[in-house]
Formats: C-alpha cells, structure tokens, sequence
C-alpha cells in the first residue's frame, strides 16, 4: 500500500495472463519460455512501481486482496516457466513443440525426465533449487500415449 | 459487435458500518453491451483507481450463477430484473444506453452492512451449521439406486438443493425474512432418506436460528420467489411450516 502508482492490480494481472498465454501456453517452447523469464521480471517490478492500493489496511479492501494475489501470482508464474523450461520433454498438459512425435504427439523423454520435480526457494533473486523424485513403474511399461 | 454503451451509475457507497452512506452518481463510458454488470463494475473500479479514488466494494466468486457471492439491488429488485438470473450473469444488453442504473446492498438488519454493495451474510451459516446437514458419516459414493429415492422426492429435493445461498430472498422481503432460504434447505433433506433421522431436529433448529438472527417472518406476499436466481417455489415454505408442526406434536 506505501506504492504510489496509478494502476490496479487487475491491469497487471491481465498483462500476466498475456504473457502466460502467449508463452507458457499449453504449447510452449524453448524461446517461448525464455521470452517470458525475462518480460515477467520487468511487469513484477513495475507492479512493485506502479500499483495502487486505495483504502485501508483494517477495513474491507478487495483491492489489497487482489494485489497480495497478484503478487503471489507474479512470483509464481516465473517458476512456472522455469520449471516448463527445464522439462525438455512433452508431457501431459506440458507440449514443448521441440518435442514432438512424426505426428504431432508429446514425446516424452523417460530417460532422462521420468521424475517429479520440486523447487526449493532460495532467497529473493536466487536461482530456486530443483529437487527430484524419480519415478519407478513395476506393473506396466512406459508407453507413448495416443488420443488419435 | 455492438454498439458501446454509455450509463449513468448511482451506487450506494458507505465507507465501514459507522459511515452514514449515501449515492455517488458515475459515468459508465464505452461500455459494452456483452459485459456482464460486474465486468462493468470492474472497469469502473480499474478507472476510479487510476483516479486515485476508492473503488466500488461488492462480492463475487464465481461469476456463473452458483456461488452466490453477488449480491446487488439493481433499480430496485435483488440481482436485477431478469429472472432467474445473478447480478453476475445480468449482461449490459438488458439496459438501454443512456439509462441510470441504481445499485445498493441487500438491506436487512440481519445482514450488517460491511461497505459500500457489502454486507455480512454469515447470519446463513449459522443457520445451516444449526441443522442443515446430515451428520452420519455417508462414506465413500454409495452405488446408483441402492438406496431408492421415489422420482417425485429426487426431484423435489433436487429444486430446493438449487438454493444457491445469496439472501435476495431476504433483501425482496418487506418483512427481510429468511423463509425461503431456509425453507429450501429444510426441504432439500427432508425429501431424501439421508435426512430423515435428524428431520424433526433440523426443523426445530434451524428456524429457531433463523428467528434468533433477527429475520422477520414470512407474510406470503412471494417477493422471494419472484426474485430468486434459482426460481425456488415458496412451496417449500409450506413444508417447512409442515415439518415444524410436525416436529412439535410428538
Ligand atoms: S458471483 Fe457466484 S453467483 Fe454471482
């Protein structure tokens, strides 16, 4: 609430909801995500410039609660398209258009990808830790799958 | 697309409870007849912040007539006057550019008034936490007609569980009584094998709750079915006059 810009909350949110379209779609690539890394950072910051807050802290304020989320959204959006950069495979609702069958299905990289991944916060401006599970299948084997 | 619209808005703004109140006229410009009157509310809001001004408070959550969040007075009736229709799903199309449009809160005194189009509706929970839920543990999905519901009784407890909670029930009362609301959900159990063991209870309950939270009592002028989203029927009001009888003579 100390901002004093002059945009809402909702006006970033909506820029947010751009960027994430256009690059961390459900169809995203390498330079995609890489363009969004860096266009996110720059709307944080301006959100951080910009923003207002009317109203007061000890009273009902729906525009304090749409910014406190906006905030949290902004953070992680960017881990997002961290993590969807690191995932040099398809998978699931994750297409990265490099990756891709003869006939345009996702093509999953087991290999090197059968695992879940966490992210561990490091500080603010640090690079997360990436923590891995792998992930061990004993009744079935690994298949490509096929909505065709 | 059509045509952009142009309204002049006059909306009740009151700062906290102790505030006074009173209108604040508004231009609504180049708005959209394809917005929904809360989309038009938050283009306002986006342009009095830039303003520097506060916005306008009001409720909403799900935007698609289920939850029950929205709650406006719209010249005069709850949620507008279309029919079986949220304040979130009334669209600007239903008002002719030029027109004023006249906004305020559900005003009961059993709702306190929070801000501006915000009041405090948890006087509802209390009255569902007093009996309006089955307490026997149901476990996981039983299967389909294990337990036989006769198809006049699904249906009927099927209308009164369409009871979306929002109180424009309360707000079209002259009396501001909450029959309609309760009623529904008296009605939705009572119809179902599931509420049978704790029916008379139930009735007693929540009624008692519902006179403890300062409603008035229902007259039958039927404002409420006239302005429900959910076109409930005041024939559940009916029934819960039933059920109460019933739950007090044995
Ligand atoms: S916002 Fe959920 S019913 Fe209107």
């Amino acid at each position: 609430m100390a901002v004093k810009g002059n945009q809402s909350p909702d006006v970033f949110h909506r820029e947010l909801g751009k960027i994430m379209w256009n690059d961390c779609g459900m169809a995203r690539t390498e330079s995609s995500l890489k363009r969004a890394l860096e266009e996110i950072p720059k709307l944080r910051e301006s959100f951080w410039n910009e923003v207002r807050v009317p109203g007061e802290v000890d009273e009902l304020n729906p525009t304090l609660e749409k910014a406190l989320r906006v905030a949290d959204f902004l953070e992680f959006s960017q881990l997002v398209c961290q993590d969807a950069l690191e995932r040099q495979e398809s998978c699931g609702g994750h297409f990265r258009q490099e990756y891709q069958t003869e006939d345009g299905e996702a093509k999953r990289d087991d290999a090197n990808f059968c695992h879940v991944a966490a992210w561990e916060h490091q500080g603010e401006g640090q690079k997360p830790k990436r923590h891995q599970e792998e992930l061990e299948f004993k009744e079935i084997a690994l298949a490509q799958r096929s909505y065709k | 697309m059509s045509a952009l619209r142009n309204y002049t808005l006059r909306v009740w703004r009151q700062k906290n409870p102790k505030d006074k109140g009173a209108f604040a006229k508004y231009k609504a410009t180049n708005i959209s007849p394809d917005m929904s009157l809360l989309e038009m509310l938050d283009v306002i809001n986006d342009r009095l912040i830039h303003d520097g001004k506060e916005p306008i408070a009001f409720e909403s959550d799900c935007r698609e007539g289920i939850c029950g969040a929205c709650s406006i007075v719209i010249n005069g009736i709850p949620h507008g006057k279309e029919r079986g229709t949220t304040a979130c799903q009334l669209h600007m199309r239903h008002f002719a550019s030029g027109e004023t449009i006249t906004l305020e809160p559900w005003r009961a005194k059993a709702f306190p008034m929070v801000k501006d189009l915000v009041v405090d509706r948890d006087a509802f929970e209390r009255i569902q936490q007093a009996g309006g839920y089955v307490s026997v543990n149901t476990g996981s999905a039983p299967d389909a007609h294990s337990i036989l519901v006769h198809k006049d009784d699904s249906d009927k407890a099927f209308d009164a569980a369409a009871c979306i909670g929002c109180g424009a029930c309360v707000a079209a009362c002259k009396n501001a009584s909450a029959s309609l609301f309760v009623a529904a959900k008296i009605s939705q159990l009572a119809h179902l094998p599931q509420g049978d063991p704790e029916r008379k209870n139930r009735a007693k309950s929540m009624i008692m709750q519902m006179d403890k939270e300062g409603f008035g009592s229902c007259a039958n002028t039927l404002e409420c079915e006239a302005v429900c989203p959910k076109e409930i029927s005041t024939r559940v009001i009916a029934e819960m006059n039933w059920e109460f009888i019933r739950a007090s003579v044995d």
